[in-house]
């Protein structure tokens, strides 16, 4: 009914620099939440302020609805925006910001009064806040009133411009949590962008990663987080980062920090495809487990590797560089023995080794990606 | 760590050596701001000098008033003011209306083009802003003779709509540039935020811009009352009574014969008054709008 769909949609600023929005496609379901994640410059804004109309385009179409609005008035196009500065009218009152775009529409005074007060009950803005200035408020409690201004429009598609970035830190877990319940409560379709990529992951039903103007995945947050389809994707989802390696192909896999990680016969068969003779191996710091012996043997809590036609766990060891505690967790800053570069690994705060010491991690060559290092594709496994 | 006495205690202290250095620097840190302090009294008090001398010389009688040193003390009158306020009459009357009426004029036209230069440049927009200013770069001794010639031909000479116009002309250029910066400062976001609510041109300028703006419209209204209420060299040359202001009236006390220094003081004082009452009101939007246009 009213999903969002950008067909092959581009943003050009300077004619002959390269596109900051390349020829987007993008299908955005009724009443999902898409997520629009990148880095600077990614284009992700860009390609919001096209669907609001604030851009123009310079190739492709966008639709709402099944309806073509590439060439449709922003206040006509049945969206509101909530902006990341929430660019809230300082000589109104709250109740007058909210009420703005209806009396524009000129909706009656009566029927305008009701739907602020029924916004602001949905986001816990107290009635005495209404006839307050926006000087007046907090942050958090100017941002709700960003949010109420679209709220109160009633309008097919929500677009959300980083609204969260502005708070502390606390807050805006908070707030996150309260805004992605609220979006499930009223169903509307909602296209929200960050650079954040914990709140890409913990908001969104499915997430669109782009990079200089490029989709480069639009999945659910697991399937990013398990099958990315580039070295970009791999890199970017996930905190702390993913390890990314370069290694020299073997037989049977790639030798890494003195041992070889074993690849399964797809991943070596794509590989000798392309004829590389070195991949990018991409590890998890969560995937990186502490291990006492220097083989494949069991320590206290891993369950003994299967052999047989199954691949077996391979050993980095390697010197702890730095340790940074986070409570439950420590990363641990490993310098991989054999020249294998550093590396990140997580382990239980408790049982933490200290810097200095040497250490061995054993990963599963299940949790292993391995990315062909000219284009960054995934080699498939 | 030994410590460097000057010359007569031989007996070494034990602790102060690094504290009196210390208490050393804090006496030379205090002295050094006291000293710029006085200096920016005595430059201030330097300034101001003149101004009061002007104002309390209002207060004496002629025969008193043109003496050297200058009296301070004396028995104040109110005789020169009393001149002063019956000769002034059309004279201040021209200068409000001219200095009203051309300020009406100058915002009337200067906040649609400082719209147009900043919230949605027009194509050239920096040629248009440099033409302005550009304006006020020739003399305007040397445009007098074109100016009382037009006036001439088209019957304004003595007519106080002849200063409204030229007034207004004057005033333009910098208006334009100081409501261009306040309306740079309306965040870019507020107004396509507007837009997306659906407000149209005129929605946009009365209900989102205008009350971000309007500190600056005052600010820069007094700016143009002041300029204007102050100008001598257009009015002296292009008017003879019909639109003669006060600056005119003002150098009519310095006649041929001698000078009526208590007479012209009192109505310096009396001319200065509008403009200071303007300047105080205005004085914290006047220093933003002015930097403000530097910075932008």
């Amino acid at each position: 009914m009213s999903g969002v769909r950008y067909v092959g949609a581009s943003r050009v600023y300077t004619k002959g620099a390269s596109p900051a929005v390349d020829a987007l496609d993008l299908d955005i379901k009724d009443g999902e939440f898409m997520v629009l994640v990148g880095p600077s410059g990614s284009g992700k804004t860009t390609a919001l302020r096209m669907l609001a109309g604030l851009e123009p385009l310079d190739g492709g179409r966008i639709e709402i609805g099944g309806r073509d609005v590439s060439d449709v008035e922003p206040k006509d196009r049945d969206i509101a925006m909530v902006f990341q500065n929430y660019a809230l009218y300082p000589s109104k009152t709250v109740a007058e910001n909210m009420g703005f775009a209806l009396k524009m529409q000129h909706v009656h005074k009566d029927e305008r009064d009701r739907r602020v007060r029924e916004a602001a009950r949905i986001l816990d803005l107290d009635d005495t806040l209404l006839e307050r200035k926006p000087k007046a408020l907090s942050g958090g409690q100017r941002q709700r009133v960003a949010m109420g201004r679209a709220i109160v429009r009633e309008p097919s598609v929500f677009l959300m411009d980083e609204p969260l970035s502005n708070l502390d830190a606390k807050l805006r877990v908070q707030t996150r949590s309260q805004i992605a319940e609220l979006q499930r409560r009223l169903g509307i379709t909602t296209v929200y962008v960050t650079h954040d990529q914990v709140e890409a992951m913990t908001m969104g039903n499915r997430v669109a990663v782009l990079s200089g103007g490029h989709l480069q995945q639009c999945a659910s947050p697991r399937e990013l987080y398990d099958n990315p389809v580039n070295q970009f994707v791999a890199g970017f989802i996930g905190s702390p980062a993913m390890n990314l390696q370069t290694a020299t192909l073997t037989d049977g896999g790639a030798r890494l920090a003195g041992a070889v990680i074993p690849l399964a016969a797809p991943v070596r068969a794509a590989a000798a495809r392309d004829k590389l003779t070195e991949i990018v191996l991409g590890i998890r710091p969560e995937h990186m487990h502490l291990t006492t012996g220097a083989g494949p043997t069991a320590d206290s809590a891993a369950p003994a590797a299967p052999t047989g036609p199954e691949l077996s766990a391979a050993v980095l060891s390697g010197e702890v560089l730095l340790v940074e505690e986070l409570g439950a967790d420590a990363l641990l800053h490993v310098r991989l023995a054999d020249d294998g570069g550093a590396i990140v690994a997580r382990t239980e705060g408790r049982k933490s080794p200290a810097p200095g010491q040497r250490v061995a991690f054993r990963v599963q060559p299940d949790d292993v990606f391995a990315f062909n290092p000219a284009t960054g594709a995934r080699l498939a496994g | 760590m030994t410590a460097v006495t000057a010359g007569d205690a031989p007996a070494p202290t034990p602790a102060p050596v690094p504290d009196g250095r210390r208490r050393n620097r804090r006496a030379r840190e205090i002295s050094g701001q006291a000293g710029w302090t006085v200096l920016g009294w005595v430059v201030g008090i330097g300034f101001f000098i003149p101004v009061l001398w002007m104002v309390v010389t209002a207060f004496k009688p002629e025969s008193a008033a043109e003496t050297w040193p200058p009296k301070f003390t004396f028995s104040p009158t109110l005789s020169e003011f009393r001149l002063v306020f019956n000769g002034m009459d059309p004279y201040i009357e021209h200068s409000a209306i001219a200095t009203v009426g051309s300020t009406i004029v100058v915002l009337v036209l200067a906040l649609p083009a400082s719209y147009a230069l900043s919230i949605r440049p027009v194509g050239k927009w920096r040629d248009s802003l440099f033409f302005f200013i550009s304006t006020k770069m020739l003399p305007v001794v040397a445009a007098i003779g074109p100016l009382y010639v037009i006036a001439l031909k088209t019957h304004l000479l003595d007519n106080i709509w002849l200063l409204i116009i030229l007034y207004a002309a004057m005033n333009l250029p910098l208006a334009i540039w100081m409501l261009r910066s306040f309306m740079l400062e309306v965040p870019s976001e507020m107004l396509e935020a507007a837009r997306l609510d659906g407000a149209g041109r005129i929605r946009e300028i009365t209900e989102v811009i205008m009350p971000v703006v309007s500190p600056g419209l005052v600010s820069t209204g007094l700016i143009c009352i002041i300029f204007a209420w102050n100008e001598l060299f257009l009015a002296l040359n292009l008017t003879v009574t019909n639109a003669a202001t006060m600056p005119m009236f003002l150098i009519s006390s310095v006649p041929q014969e001698g000078l009526y220094i208590a007479h012209l003081s009192a109505a310096a004082t009396v001319a200065s008054v509008p403009v200071i009452i303007v300047g105080w009101i205005a004085q914290r939007s006047l220093v933003r709008g002015l930097s403000m246009g530097a910075i932008k």
